[in-house]
């Protein structure tokens, strides 16, 4: 197989976005997926089987059979779980990754998010740290991933973010009726509601038509091809370069490296199941922050016997996603309007700044509920079946508004995801084992968030509201797993320097949530874009030719 | 009647074509042990269809069994709830032995008030059955027809929400009005 510059592990948002920088600069490039391209005819809209709700599996991957990972839960014990379990964390598996069916939320972080050790102090047992970069660093490559992705919205009531240059490039989506209910009922209570910026087309955009605002978005493929991905922009303005070839249904087995320790490309086996080599001048790991981790500690070697970019016990550590909490409140008069994508209005008034709490999230109205996502949000005191659970469905379904937000987690190192000694894959790979849990002050972070989501909602006319404030006992959540692989200048507490690139090896490199070192209290992919375009743009400032020098 | 005597089995075409009918009142004929189901016995598609129709009973819309919940779960059961086969096989058992040690009589031939009796009873004897069968009933009725337990997609008309839902909103959408 022809040696290449580049070979990407994982076509998701952030390998999309490093393949068309990289081909269009003139490497060649290939992209290895695991799973497949899936077109518009693929968007069943299936409520029980989608990427949100999994009760008969995920509709993009991975398949529930011969993909098991190993959960260990707080008492110890530990469980063989399949991808459409919550225990497993699953993101996607497909061209695009978790950008096919996500809800596209576009958030930049706050500057203060970058720096949470020097604004909060860490709390005893976390690894709260500081990132490497600062919001500024990053400016210019959130608003590059807002204008080549294709964000609408309207920052501009938003008193809480980082200075930006340029607005968004399109407008928001029209107010649907619980924006019309939130958003006078925020402002009485001093708040500051804005519409959430989305990865979706509000016009005409990027040469595709815009959201038609059907009930079907978080969890589907859009058929209209209106939300934003990396399958529908960067993938294939790379494959048009004519610079880069992508190859789905490849699992890479491990990285190759060579007698002085440099990275030679990659063993993956095929979409018949052979092993192949596809060697490369560079390396890098687009897999999600679990399945990065994962491939790292798998790719042992002489020099490398504990896994590549790990000499330090560092990969793996600090695993993270977001607590989710909110409120749902019922309402005596209709909320539900039937336009889609539901979720339109934030704010950010408690991301930072309450004494006492070490940061915060935003909170937003979720996306729009089918019918299968009621049943459990009901009010207290329902009857579980018969005739009084039928009858408080038909009152409800379409009187509820729920209220929630990603709480910003405070990281522990013992938040991991480590190689399990007995379970293998369908390849005969080892499969990550996930360990840890929500560190006390996170969920008292979350707790207060809750009530803050009910205030909102008493305030807009809930006559009853039901705090959503459980205790998941798992570290994370699927879509916005970060932090396995840190970004630091200190090679002894990270895994890559502030341009992604391993410590250990400089031909290696990591780019997607794993080298978040906080996670925001916003959900991540924009962040992530984000770090793809400013790494790409480092690499390509190093590249000498035919081959990376640092 | 005997409290011995085995109802009728009911096949999987019966039973659709019972759902098309108001009330639990389905004729009884086919006797075999297994009929047309993928994965239930006849015998215990009758069990599960009580169950099921405590959980979602009918009013002036279907209840669970009426809306195609059985072929959903028999469906499932030999699917992705494969897993969950014997739990169902173990389970359903109880429900009748529960039955007959109350009342002698088989659940299906009990009266409405002795059906809630032997559910409050199974809840109490074997919850995290009961609970699967509530979490399978529920999202078999309220679920995509497409998996055979919404039939018509009866239980979203009932909590108005359009199916299918209208496409190409956006040209027609009358909340397109300037932000107050």
């Amino acid at each position: 197989m022809k040696r290449v510059n580049a070979v990407i592990v994982g076509a998701g948002a952030a390998g999309g976005i490093v393949a068309k920088e990289l081909a269009t600069a003139g490497l060649s490039v290939v992209l290895l997926e695991r799973g497949l391209w899936y077109t518009a005819s693929d968007c069943r809209k299936d409520d029980l089987r989608n990427q949100r709700t999994t009760i008969l599996g995920n509709a993009f991957g991975p398949d529930d059979e011969g993909n098991p990972r190993v959960w260990i839960d707080p008492r110890g014990n530990s469980h063989v779980v399949a991808p459409s379990e919550g225990s497993y964390q699953n993101n996607a598996a497909c061209v695009g990754g978790g950008t096919l069916s996500y809800g596209a939320m576009a958030w930049r972080y706050m500057p203060q998010d970058f720096r949470m050790r020097s604004t909060y102090g860490a709390p005893a047992g976390s690894s709260l740290e500081d990132w490497p970069i600062g919001y500024d660093d990053l400016e210019p490559f959130y608003e590059k991933a807002e204008y080549e992705i294709g964000v609408s919205g309207d920052p501009a009531p938003n008193p809480f973010q980082g200075a930006r240059r340029r607005g968004l490039p399109m407008p928001p989506l029209p107010p649907n009726r619980e924006f019309g209910i939130l958003e006078p009922a925020a402002k009485r209570l001093g708040l500051h509601p804005f519409p959430i910026p989305m990865l979706r087309n509000s016009v005409r955009y990027n040469g595709r038509g815009p959201c038609m605002r059907c009930r079907w978005c978080v969890g589907f493929a859009c058929e209209v091809d209106a939300k934003n991905g990396s399958q529908n922009t960067v993938i294939p303005t790379a494959l048009a370069s004519g610079n880069c070839e992508l190859r789905t249904q490849c699992m890479v087995k491990e990285i190759l490296t060579d007698e002085r320790g440099r990275a030679r490309g990659v063993a993956y086996f095929d979409e018949n199941g052979r092993l192949e080599e596809q060697l490369s001048d560079i390396v890098v790991v687009s897999a999600c922050a679990i399945e990065s981790a994962r491939l790292l500690l798998n790719s042992k070697s002489r020099l490398f016997p504990n896994g590549l970019g790990n000499r330090y016990d560092q990969v793996g550590r600090h695993l993270q996603g977001h607590l989710y909490t909110g409120a749902v409140g019922f309402f005596d008069f209709e909320t539900y309007d039937d336009v889609g994508p539901g979720a339109s209005i934030a704010i950010s008034d408690y991301n930072h700044g309450t004494p006492g709490l070490c940061g915060g999230g935003l909170l937003a109205n979720e996306f729009i509920r089918l019918p299968i996502h009621t049943l459990d949000r009901l009010p207290p005191g329902t009857p579980r079946w018969g005739l009084g659970h039928k009858q408080a469905m038909r009152d409800y379904h379409r009187r509820t508004i729920v209220v929630m937000g990603p709480t910003q987690q405070i990281p522990m190192a013992t938040g991991r995801a480590t190689l399990d000694p007995m379970v293998k894959d369908q390849w005969g790979l080892p499969v990550a084992r996930l360990e840890g849990n929500s560190h006390p002050h996170t969920t008292e972070i979350g707790d207060v968030q809750a009530e803050r989501a009910a205030a909102w909602l008493k305030e807009a006319g809930a006559i009853q509201t039901s705090l959503m404030n459980g205790r998941p006992e798992i570290v994370s959540s699927g879509q916005h797993q970060a932090g396995t692989c840190r970004m630091g200048n200190d090679p002894k507490g990270s895994v890559v320097n502030r341009y992604c690139q391993i410590h250990d090896v400089d031909n290696v490199f990591v780019i997607d949530g794993s080298v978040h070192v906080t996670n925001g209290g916003f959900n991540p992919v924009l962040t992530i874009m984000a770090i793809a375009y400013m790494a790409s743009d480092a690499l390509l400032r190093n590249w000498k030719g035919t081959s990376y020098r640092s | 009647m005997k409290a011995s005597k085995k109802p009728g089995g009911l096949t999987r075409r019966q039973f659709m074509a019972a759902g098309a009918m108001a009330g639990a009142a389905w004729a009884t004929g086919c006797s075999s042990k297994h009929g047309s189901w993928e994965s239930l016995s006849d015998d215990h598609a009758q069990t599960l269809a009580v169950l099921c129709d405590e959980i979602v009973p009918a009013d002036d819309f279907p209840s669970a069994s009426q809306a195609g919940v059985l072929i959903y779960i028999d469906h499932q059961l030999a699917r992705h709830y494969r897993r969950f086969r014997k739990t169902y096989a173990r389970g359903l058992e109880q429900t009748e032995s529960i039955s007959e040690s109350q009342f002698r009589l088989h659940l299906t031939q009990a009266s409405a008030e002795q059906r809630l009796d032997v559910v409050h009873a199974l809840v109490q004897q074997n919850p995290a059955f009961f609970e699967l069968v509530r979490k399978h009933t529920l999202e078999g009725y309220y679920g995509s027809p497409r998996h055979g337990g919404n039939r018509d997609a009866v239980s979203w008309r009932m909590l108005g929400v359009s199916e299918p839902p209208i496409r190409g909103r956006a040209q027609y959408d009358l909340t397109n009005k300037a932000r107050s």
